[in-house]
């Protein structure tokens, strides 16, 4: 476990990568204490460009942007964390089972799984959605959590099944576990790494997915959410107005985000996985 | 014996219909879950509009009955499977009384020929560049896979703000957004054609981008496994020439990544609609923000189940052609395993 410490920050990309989500994360954590204003207040003209008084500029209501994503960034990062924990959680869980119980019951668990892999999550989010009129942070995150599991699920069986096969599971076997212990104690552990993995992934699409939500005008209810901001910019035409300042730094914070994500999950792939590590 | 293929082609059918199945099930069940009646809180949005009393008497009864909301659940339900196979997706609220079926018939062109051009030429340079850069390694590799990282992770909506500001609104090298231009008549002309075509351009380029970033990814993990195979090592030392090594790596390497390309239909179908929007281009997605803007059930539920069908038709359709390319899935097909 040590030595994979050593290892990760051995690699270039994922201190790259963990450096930019954490300054992400102080953005959107300590941000909003240091402002008394609100998101929602209105103190400026309508698309001001970016002064000394406001950094990034007002949007279309004379809203200021820099508190906006600093809020907004907050909302995304709730939202993509709540996804990626429940998705991960559900995949986890029918993952495990469907690998180490084999048989009919992962006849029938990778049966529901693969059904919702192949409908287009997007569609279920857009038709969740509007049934929910009021969409809270964490509602909205639950929701994107409950159509992205699929994938951890699939994920997690492979691995549970080639696990299966170790000496280990079968002295386990005969000391009397059931399958409840028997996948918590004997093979969740030794998936641990994989299993972050699956929640980073779960974690970046989550966000994704909230920003996909929103700028369709699905996004939480009355936050601010990355999301929401380029929803207000498209529908006030900040783009054809020239307005960058109220589009430009949701895509970089956005795209900020998912890349570090990204980067970090592609370095520990290459540790994890010795085969992709070269040189 | 039966044809093998067959039977295939059979075993794959019965998964799609399953799935297309529940997809109309979901797109039937959750609009019902709104509370309220839907129909009423249209037909007063509509009142406050100033439309005649009995006018809107008119529309209430009609939306009621092509609702069903005076019927049982279960009709509903029958009444809704009906009209979906016999393809009437209903009337819109916002364009009463336009057709759901007109609505989606014009806007469908316009998304089939963005998007099938966009996610195939990104998928084939994205391979030839992930094969190429896996093969090359050192310098150019981390160089190529940065990059196509860095592309892949920028969300499709997202290069398509910047682009569209950046070429179209700051440098107006590009128009600004539509399919066309403003005022033109959708025509077979030259004038037309070119005039649509120069539209295309920004959409097209973004999609194309961030799909090339994601399919290298891919092929460059792909092909790195297939380079340290042990057949590579032994075709190396047989002193076969390193081209032709190149094309077993690439054919090899290439079988996950067909797959990849029906997983990444249903993906970029989401981001594809809203690059529409982003260029007000006037096809499913943008149609789509509109419904939900003006809370237009029938129209939001008719655009859901056309993408629902889109991709599962081009999950199919990859899926057989798989059949056909894997020679071991091609195999056990023709019985010769």
């Amino acid at each position: 476990m040590k030595d994979i410490f050593i290892l990760l920050f051995r690699s270039k990309r994922f201190i790259v990568g963990s450096i930019l989500f954490l300054s992400v994360l102080l953005f959107a954590l300590i941000g909003p204490m240091l402002t008394p204003k609100s998101p929602f207040q209105m103190v400026g003209g309508l698309f001001s460009p970016p002064s000394d008084k406001f950094i990034l500029g007002t949007d279309n209501l004379g809203r200021d942007v820099f508190i906006q994503l600093m809020y907004g960034t907050r909302t995304s990062l709730l939202i993509g964390l709540t996804a990626g924990i429940i998705a991960t959680s559900i995949g986890v869980t029918i993952g495990s089972i469907a690998g180490y119980k084999g048989g009919i019951t992962e006849e029938i668990l990778m049966g529901i799984t693969n059904v919702f892999i192949t409908i287009p999550s997007i569609v279920i989010l857009i038709l969740l959605s509007i049934a929910i009129k009021t969409r809270s942070a964490l509602v909205m995150g639950l929701v994107i959590g409950i159509t992205a599991w699929p994938w951890a699920a699939r994920a997690v069986r492979a691995q549970t099944a080639s696990l299966k096969t170790r000496e280990h599971i079968d002295i386990a076997r005969i000391s009397g576990f059931n399958t409840f212990e028997m996948i918590i104690w004997e093979i969740l552990p030794y998936m641990f790494s994989y299993i972050f993995m699956v929640f980073i992934l779960q974690f970046s699409g989550g966000i994704l997915n909230e920003a996909t939500l929103s700028m369709l005008g699905l996004g939480p209810y009355q936050t601010v959410s990355l999301g929401v901001m380029l929803h207000w910019s498209l529908l006030w035409e900040a783009v054809r107005t020239g307005a960058w300042w109220a589009f430009i730094p949701p895509v970089i914070c956005l795209s900020i985000t998912t890349f570090s994500l990204m980067s970090m999950n592609a370095s520990m792939d290459e540790i994890f996985n010795p085969k992709l590590r070269r040189g | 014996m039966k044809n093998p293929f067959i039977k295939y082609l059979y075993q794959k059918l019965v998964w799609y219909l399953v799935a297309f199945f529940v997809a109309v099930s979901l797109n039937f069940i959750l609009p019902r879950l709104i509370p309220g009646n839907p129909v009423a809180v249209i037909v007063n949005q509509m009142a406050v509009g100033g439309v005649q009393s009995e006018a809107l008497e008119k529309l209430y009864n009609t939306f009621m009955q092509e609702f069903g909301l005076d019927k049982p659940l279960y009709m509903q339900y029958f009444e809704y499977l009906k009209n979906v196979f016999r393809g009437n997706l209903g009337t819109s609220f916002m364009l009463y009384p336009g057709r759901v079926n007109d609505l989606i018939g014009r806007a469908l062109p316009w998304t089939i020929i963005l998007q099938v051009p966009a996610i195939l030429t990104g998928w084939i340079i994205g391979n030839l560049l992930g094969a190429f850069s896996a093969y090359k390694g050192s310098r150019f590799d981390s160089v190529v896979f940065t990059t196509s990282l860095v592309f892949s992770n920028i969300p499709y909506y997202c290069l398509a703000i910047v682009l569209l500001y950046l070429l179209g609104v700051r440098f107006t090298i590009f128009p600004v957004g539509g399919g066309y231009g403003f005022g033109m008549i959708p025509t077979f002309s030259w004038h037309f054609i070119t005039d649509t075509l120069y539209h295309y351009i920004l959409p097209y380029c973004s999609m194309v981008l961030v799909a090339i970033g994601g399919q290298a990814i891919g092929m460059r993990e792909m092909s790195i496994y297939e380079l340290t195979s042990d057949y590579v090592n032994y075709s190396r030392n047989l002193g076969i020439r390193d081209e032709k090594i190149i094309r077993y790596v690439f054919r090899n390497a290439m079988l996950p990544q067909i797959t990849g390309l029906a997983i990444s239909f249903g993906t970029m179908m989401g981001g594809a609609l809203i690059t529409e929007s982003v260029f007000s281009y006037p096809g499913i997605g943008s149609l789509l923000f509109t419904a939900i803007r003006q809370s237009d059930y029938p129209l939001i539920q008719g655009c859901t189940l056309i993408i629902t069908i889109a991709v599962l038709l081009a999950n199919f359709l990859v899926e057989i052609a798989y059949g056909f390319i894997d020679p071991r899935i091609r195999a056990v097909q023709l019985g010769e395993r």
